[in-house]
Order: structure tokens, then sequence, then C-alpha cells
């Protein structure tokens, strides 16, 4: 039967949410087509994980567990997926657009000679053949990309983007043998940043500061709200270049492009770049002093006021309705 | 240390994006056209490094014929060499297609210690290329990087990651995409403007690199662009007066989101 097969990505032996969005995908194309749902799970001690992914819909799930697949490496983890690859010989082969898939998926592609369609937003399965689309020019555009001939097509599935579900169902589990693999690049360790503060490339909830903050102390205000909603702190290319803020919060089009459920922009104009990056976001917010600032363009929601003033009451008021 | 930078020619990310006659491609007509913003930062490391170890900086672009003068800008700044792959329409976005081409270009071109490429080309947003041709020459890349520090036959990087950062180490040749913050580019001199005229730039065609552009589009095509389409337009968002009283609009805007919007 043919059958897609999704890299599930852990880090630290927890599965990532992008990775159970990109099944629970896989599950609904393959459904629909009559197709079949695999799994590949990568790292050392992780085997446990294996069984959970069963009720999102992977009939098998293939396991590498070995030490040395504890931290990532792209030749390795290439070499562990090419394995389940030749095992299940998928039409497709699934990962979400995180830092660590985006990047395997390009070595992955080259190794096994097929295409890479790239963080993409909507998919459809019909006649056998997947199309999917994606954002380009920074979501200015949307492309209709097809895939060429060779299989596995591989494609990296944005997160938050395709909802992740249990479907209940258990999945045969079958741990690989070991894998040779020559790991030339190595992660030696990795160092946290922010203190391991929600990522806007991942977060649900985003609240960006830009040039109308005026100093990089008043983040504080954009941080209080973001807190209050459980959301990420982001920020405009103004606030980056100023040195306000790391350039890992930088949303648009030379920072990350995003589309969380709800982007509150704070004395951000809207930049053609800026609005690129977050403009598929579900609902927009503008908080902008400016009435003729392009962001209200864009937004469902808006206040045209001062910030200083507007920010902590908000906060608030989001405060006393989730209290 | 020779270095070799992968370099695109794209729209400037100011320009506004319109649909071309053909319906898979932007319209052309009146943009302006930069080095990929990515790609400056790779440039600037090269530099860089033959400032501090001497050698060679290559630039190695696939692209139309107005490609040719991204590569001049590139030589405004510093670098011995360029090489000028004609081509790259019929291939456009599949990024599999490109890196067989460059990953070629770099072959017929020398023996590099490193290969610096922008962490994605703005545009096709495709984000893959250094690890394909590092693949395809078979060498490690490492991707994203923030920070690099280049040893004896070896390196060590700081790569971007979701809430932190791996610190790579990997033995030369190596590949690195270069993400924001690794540097500030330099603008190019007067004398380097003029200097850059002076270098020619190697003229190639896909198939002098023995492969055919018309087969990577076709028959091993990794993917087509079919149809580009803007994204719905948006309008009529509830936009509340604040100036008055900054409060009271907070409280119906945290109201609005509750209730309608369902966003809380």
């Amino acid at each position: 039967m043919a059958c897609i097969l999704t890299f599930v990505e852990q880090r630290d032996g927890k599965v990532r949410k992008g990775s159970l969005e990109a099944l629970s995908e896989a599950k609904r194309l393959a459904t629909a087509a009559g197709w079949d749902v695999c799994a590949v799970l990568v790292g050392s001690g992780i085997e446990g994980e294996a069984t959970a992914l069963g009720s999102y819909g992977a009939s098998a799930v293939y396991v590498v567990d070995e030490e040395r697949f504890a931290r990532y490496s792209a030749e390795g983890y290439a070499a562990a997926v090419r394995a389940a690859v030749e095992r299940c010989q998928p039409e497709a082969l699934f990962l979400s657009a995180t830092a660590l898939g985006r990047d395997l998926s390009g070595r992955l592609a080259a190794r096994l000679l097929v295409g890479c369609i790239p963080d993409v937003t909507a998919l459809k399965l019909a006649d056998g053949k997947l199309e999917a689309v994606r954002p380009v020019y920074s979501g200015k555009a949307l492309a209709t990309v097809e895939p060429g001939g060779a299989k596995p097509v591989v494609f990296t599935l944005r997160p938050n983007v395709f909802a992740a579900e249990v479907v209940g169902g258990t999945a045969r589990i079958e741990k690989l043998p070991a894998i040779p693999a020559d790991i030339r690049a190595v992660v030696r360790e990795i160092v946290a940043t922010g203190g391991g503060e929600l990522d806007v490339a991942e977060a649900d909830i985003i609240v960006s500061g830009g040039r109308g903050l005026k100093g990089p102390e008043n983040f504080a205000l954009i941080k209080a709200l973001a807190d209050a909603l459980g959301g990420a702190v982001g920020a405009s290319r103004a606030a980056v270049d100023a040195g306000w803020i790391d350039h890992a919060h930088q949303v648009g089009q030379t920072g990350k492009v995003v589309s969380p459920s709800l982007y509150v922009a704070c004395g951000i104009s809207g930049a053609i770049q800026h609005l690129a990056g977050m403009s598929s976001s579900k609902i927009i917010v503008a908080i902008n002093k400016d009435p003729e600032a392009p962001i209200f363009k864009v937004a469902d929601y808006g206040i045209v006021g001062d910030l200083f003033q507007v920010l902590p009451a908000l906060t608030e008021e989001i405060k006393k309705l989730k209290s | 240390m020779n270095l070799c930078v992968l370099t695109a020619h794209v729209p400037d990310t100011a320009s506004v994006i319109k649909v071309g006659a053909a319906g898979n491609r932007i319209d052309e007509t009146g943009l302006k056209w930069v080095i990929s913003p990515y790609d400056e930062y790779a440039m600037e490391e090269a530099l860089k490094l033959k400032e501090a170890r001497g050698g060679t900086v290559t630039y190695i672009t696939y692209g139309p014929a107005r490609a040719e003068a991204g590569l001049r800008e590139c030589l405004a700044r510093g670098g011995d060499a360029a090489v000028h792959v004609k081509g790259g329409e019929a291939t456009f976005g599949d990024a599999l297609a490109v890196a067989r081409v460059l990953a070629a270009a770099v072959r017929k071109t020398g023996t590099f210690d490193l290969i610096l490429v922008g962490v994605k080309g703005v545009g096709s947003d495709n984000g893959l290329v250094g690890a394909m041709v590092a693949e395809l020459l078979d060498i490690p890349h490492v991707a994203g990087v923030t920070k690099l520090e280049v040893g004896e036959g070896s390196l060590t990087a700081h790569r971007e990651i979701e809430g932190g950062a791996e610190v790579v180490t990997a033995p030369l040749p190596c590949c690195i995409t270069a993400q924001k913050g690794l540097n500030e580019p330099r603008y190019p001199s007067l004398k380097g403007i003029m200097a850059a005229k002076k270098i020619p730039i190697q003229a190639l065609s896909v198939a002098d690199l023995g492969l055919d552009e018309g087969t990577l589009a076709g028959a091993e095509a990794g993917c087509r662009w079919r149809a580009l389409s803007l994204p719905p337009a948006k309008s009529g968002g509830t936009i509340i007066p604040g100036e008055e009283d900054p409060a009271g609009a907070a409280r119906q805007l945290a109201t609005l989101l509750r209730e309608q919007a369902k966003a809380i």
C-alpha cells in the first residue's frame, strides 16, 4: 500500500508538537486516499515515545534508538531516516518545518535525489499526486508547487498551521538495526538564549514590539502582555537593528515568517517586509499612535493610541478575563 | 584559505510582488534587484576570513543575464573571481536542481576549504541549497550560523535553533549557511567598485557543467511552481480610537478578542 512517512522530531526525549501536526495531516490525507501512514523516530532512549504515535494515526513506527543520535546531526539523522525510507518505500516524507526539520530535509532530499517542498501551509492529495501551497517572497505570494517524479517527495509543514488530532489506533513498533553513519558536523553543546522562553517560530500567540517602544527597556511592556496571553515576544527589524532585542525575535522578511492564531503588533508601523512575515496570522491586532500606519490595513482589530498607556491597561484586562 | 560564496540575485525586499503573465512566476517589470540579504552575511564572513588568513574569495551565481550585476556588486566589496552560470528560469524554485547546478559549478571552479551561502534566498525562500550542495559534494554543513570560528582544518559554529543555539564542530572542507547576526556586511567603496570592473566574470552554461537544464526542469525535476497567487487582501478591521480613553479602548479590545475573535 502507498504510504506517507512522517519524521517525528524529539528534543530531550520529548516529541515536538509540530511533528504531531505533520503526522495528523499525513493521516488526514492518507485516510481520504486509502494510503497508509508510518512514522520514524530517531534519538537515544526514546523508544517509549513510539507507542503514543499510534494514536495520531501511524500504523507503524520505525525507531532508531542509539546513543550517538541523542543529539541532532544532519548526516546521522539523514542516514537514520533513509533506513526507514528503504523499509517502507513511501510516496512522500513529511517533517515539521522546525530548525531541525528544515535542515534535515535538504540533506536528505539531496541524498535521495528527490524534490523538497519546504514550509507548506496547505496540502492536497488527488489522483495519487500530492500538491502543496507555500508562502514565497516571505508571504507576499503563494506558490502552488507540484513535485517531480522521484519518490519520496519531501515536504516540511509549517508549525501551527495543521491541527494535531488524536484519532486512536495502535502502531506496530519496529526497531531498526544499527545505522552506519559518518557524522562529521557534531553538536558539542546546546546553549539556551533568553532563558528558555517560547520561540516566535513555534508560538501560537505573539506580541511584537517595534520602533514605537522608543528603547530596549520598554520591551518589558511587550513581555508583560505576552506573559498574560501565554505567548512569545516578537520584534520588528527596526527594534532588532537598534540593538534592543536579539535577532531570534525578529518577525519579517529577514527574520521569521510566522502564522500564529493571534499576532499583536505594538508600535510597529508595518513596513512591507514586516507585513510579509506575519500577515498569514489568523487574527492580527495593531496598537499604534498613527492612524495612517500600514499595519492597520491588515489588522482585524486595532487601537489608535499611545502604547505606553494602552499596553498596561490591556495586560490588566487580559489578566482579569483569564482569572 | 580558499573560500567560495554562492549568491543569488533577488528582488529588493521592499518590492511589491505581482503575478506575471505566465501565472507561475512574478511580474519582473520595474523591480529593483539586489544580492539576496542573507548572502551578504555569507560574503562578509568570507571577506573577513580572507583578510585574517589570506587566500581567495570566489563568487558563484546561477541565474539569467541580469544576475551579472549582482556579481559585480559582490566583487565591489572585495573578492578575487566570479563565475556566472547562465540560466535558471526553468529550474526556478526547485532547490534540488539549483543545488545540482551549483555543486557542479563549485567542482569545476576549484577546490575550496569553505563554501558559504545565505541561510535562504529571498523569494523562493527554500533555505535548502546549502545543505543540498554540501550533500552533493560529500562535505559536512552547518545551517543558520550566527557565529563562526575557523581553525586549522576545522571550524566551530553556532547554529540558531528554537530558543537557543547548537555549538557545532566540523572538519574542513565544509559548507555553512549564514544567518542574520553573523556580522555586519560592509558597503562597497568607490575604489572597490572601480577595481571590480577589471575582474573578468567567467560565464558558463549549464551544458558546460555536463548537465541539461531541460532534464533538470523536466524528467529529473524535484518540484515545479505550477501557479502563483497573491494572498487574499484583508479589509474592514475594527479600529478603536484610544487617544482619549486608553483604558476603555483596552477593555473593549479585550472583550472583542475574547467574545468575537475567540482568540483568548
